[in-house]
């Protein structure tokens, strides 16, 4: 297990990836909520039609990274293009799946109303919800294994099922980029095995996925590329090359004794 | 009396000013429930409180200009401009320095209300001020209002309206959830502002008809308790608009029929009527139902345990199972199992049986999961299933 295998910018040796054809490309950016940076001068490439895992200790800056790029945390300094334009111009292409707890479950609002809100872009201010708006809905939902649930208020399900919710509702935004923010945390089995399957199916069509995620045992099943980070990057690349021993235990500290790809000597 | 002012029989003053009550009530409901629903009500305390300086000086300015000082529109101008700078002042203290929104509205409704306090003592110490009712800003009065302020108030209301109906979506989102509005390219922070300025504005609007202190009223308790009859947004803002409307048009009603009783108190009175019915009467979250749900539940839970008590012999003591396993037929008044309790109790503890087994199987669990003590197995599995299942009881099974 090499360092020098792993290389900071996402690339698979020999297929590099420029900044213009990534999907998010971001540079030097720099998250502080005080003093202290969150996130400090990160670069980072993602590959298109990659799913890649952002793993990193707690507190490491694996949400405000993607909260920063996407513009919801404002950012110190740094850059952020998508297919080689500003994200701005991008967001349309763009499907966001905020972590579980930061909303109110007890909102009055229906499983549908949730995923319609994914289609709000289309409905605009005055628009009426019309059938084929609901159509849409329903087949993202029934994607995800919800359709039972349409009419159900959001507070009566478990949370695995908000969180199959909110993927469907990412999903109806048809993007091409997909960014999940602990979207396997604190989810049954059942759940995960169904996100983890229409997340493949998006990649498996081209599409961009990018995760944060905490269960280091599955990385080598469910990603194909890693970036770890803790306050900087640490490391990014296919998993077979960066997500190593010893990168890990760069990322983690001596909190990590045992990893899945062997014990850090 | 009341009946006439209700079915608009006052006179046209009376009738004007009960509409625009309605109207403002109808407004007030639709923005209040953003404001509830984003957990921000008591801002719009804050930013009414605020009015109150702005009031005393623009009547100060207008008399020194030589004019007259209750000039309605004037006065609100001057109520909205001192309103956003109280709601620029929490916005900023929140955001910029380390105190929490508790503090800030607090620190910003208390010290904008002390400067206007001490400007309407100034004022009535003014020589040629023709300061009457001017304290009527604090509680709201109908009596005297001309027709034009009365058309300013329900103009207001209409325009706020608008206004709810094309931000509504924007709005909902981000009081559901701001980061994905953020990630959909919304100004979150704008759309916010937008909502506070839409609350100021109903402040403003309601300040001559409800006064400052009980506007925020009118603007959460309409939604709050709209909220216990829906679980829809949509719903919620409907249900909250046509209880405003209804607190403000009986209330103005009601106290267009002496000309002592305060408009505001009255108005918010009948809105807190709503309340308490939606509070005991409302299905879904409603007291009453949540207690009669609660009840239904006990009474399943203790006849299963009676009943599995009965089937393994076991004497009842506690009370309540006895009093429902009498009631339903299961014991005699001594205590003595029925011949239906019997037969009951035998198909309670196969069914028990048949869940653990299913419960220690793993091919069953999604079925499992639904397991909680009280659903019979048939509606969970099908007849078949059962059958299957029942061959790992063993001859237990056929008892």
């Amino acid at each position: 297990m090499q360092l020098e295998l792993a290389r900071l910018d996402g690339q698979a040796p020999g297929a590099a990836t420029a900044p213009q054809d990534s999907p998010l490309a971001i540079r030097g950016l720099t998250v502080s909520y005080g003093e202290k940076p969150a996130v400090f001068s990160v670069d980072a490439t993602f590959r298109p039609g990659s799913m890649t895992a952002i793993i990193g200790p707690n507190g490491a800056g694996k949400s405000t990274l993607l909260k920063s790029a996407l513009g919801i945390v404002t950012p110190l300094s740094g850059q952020v293009t998508s297919w080689g334009r500003p994200l701005n111009s991008q967001r349309h292409r763009i499907a966001y799946v905020p972590q579980r707890a930061s909303v109110d479950w007890d909102f009055p609002t229906r499983v549908l109303d949730v995923v319609l809100m994914g289609l709000y872009r289309d409905l605009g201010l005055l628009g009426r919800v019309r059938t084929r708006h609901l159509e849409k809905a329903m087949s993202c939902l029934s994607r995800v294994g919800m359709e039972g649930f349409a009419d159900r208020q959001i507070g009566q399900l478990s949370g695995g099922q908000q969180q199959r919710v909110f993927l469907a509702r990412a999903l109806a935004q048809g993007a091409d980029l997909y960014l999940l923010d602990e979207p396997l945390a604190g989810v049954d089995a059942a759940t995960e095995k169904a996100i983890i399957a229409v997340l493949k199916e998006l990649r498996a069509s081209g599409c961009t996925v990018i995760a944060v995620h905490h269960d280091l045992a599955t990385v080598t099943d469910y990603f194909d590329h890693v970036f770890l980070i803790n306050t900087t990057a640490i490391a990014a690349g296919p998993v077979a090359e960066a997500f190593t021993a010893a990168n890990l235990h760069r990322a983690y500290g001596g909190r990590l004794a045992q990893t899945p790809v062997g014990t850090v000597a | 009396m009341l009946i006439d002012a209700l079915t608009l029989q006052l006179g046209y003053n009376a009738s004007l000013v009960a509409i625009g009550a309605g109207l403002l009530g109808i407004a007030a409901g639709a923005t209040g429930t953003f404001l509830f629903l984003g957990k921000r009500a008591l801002v719009s305390d804050a930013v009414s409180h605020a009015t109150l300086p702005g009031v005393g000086l623009a009547f100060i300015l207008m008399v020194a200009l030589g004019g007259d000082g209750r000039n309605l529109p004037g006065l609100l101008a001057g109520s909205a401009l001192s309103a956003g700078l109280g709601l620029l002042c929490v916005s900023w203290l929140t955001r910029r320095t380390r105190l929490s929104a508790d503090a800030a509205i607090g620190a910003v409704l208390s010290v904008f209300f002390g400067a206007g306090v001490v400007l309407l003592t100034v004022i009535q110490t003014m020589s040629g001020g023709r300061q009457a009712g001017l304290d009527s800003f604090l509680l709201g009065s109908t009596a005297g209002m001309l027709r034009s302020d009365a058309l300013i108030i329900a103009l207001g209301g209409a325009l706020v309206l608008a206004a709810v109906l094309v931000l509504r979506r924007p709005m909902a989102l981000v009081a559901f959830d701001a980061e994905f509005a953020a990630a959909q390219g919304m100004n979150v922070k704008r759309i916010d502002l937008a909502m506070m300025g839409l609350a100021m504005a109903i402040t403003v609007v309601g300040l001559k008809m409800v006064g400052l202190i009980l506007i925020v009223a009118l603007l959460i308790i309409p939604p709050v308790a709209a909220r216990f009859w829906s679980e829809r947004v949509d719903h919620v803002v409907l249900l909250a608009g046509a209880f405003g409307g209804l607190s403000g048009y009986v209330g103005a009603a009601i106290s267009a029929t002496a000309p002592a009783l305060p408009t505001g108190p009255i108005i918010v009175i009948v809105a807190f009527g709503l309340f308490a019915l939606s509070l005991l009467a409302a299905p879904g979250r409603g007291v009453l139902a949540a207690l009669l749900r609660h009840r239904r539940f006990q009474t399943r839970v203790h006849l299963r345990q009676g009943l599995l008590a009965l089937a393994q012999g076991q004497p009842i003591y506690e009370p309540l199972t006895l009093r429902l396993m009498r009631r339903a037929g299961y014991v005699r008044a001594d205590g003595v199992a029925t011949e239906a309790g019997r037969a009951k109790a035998t198909r309670a503890a196969l069914d028990e049986r048949r869940w653990q087994m299913l419960r220690g199987d793993p091919r069953h669990e999604a079925a499992a999961a639904r397991y909680d003590g009280l659903t019979p197995l048939e509606r969970v599995l099908t007849a078949d299933q059962i059958t299957e299942l029942d061959r790992g009881l063993g001859p237990e099974a056929a008892r």
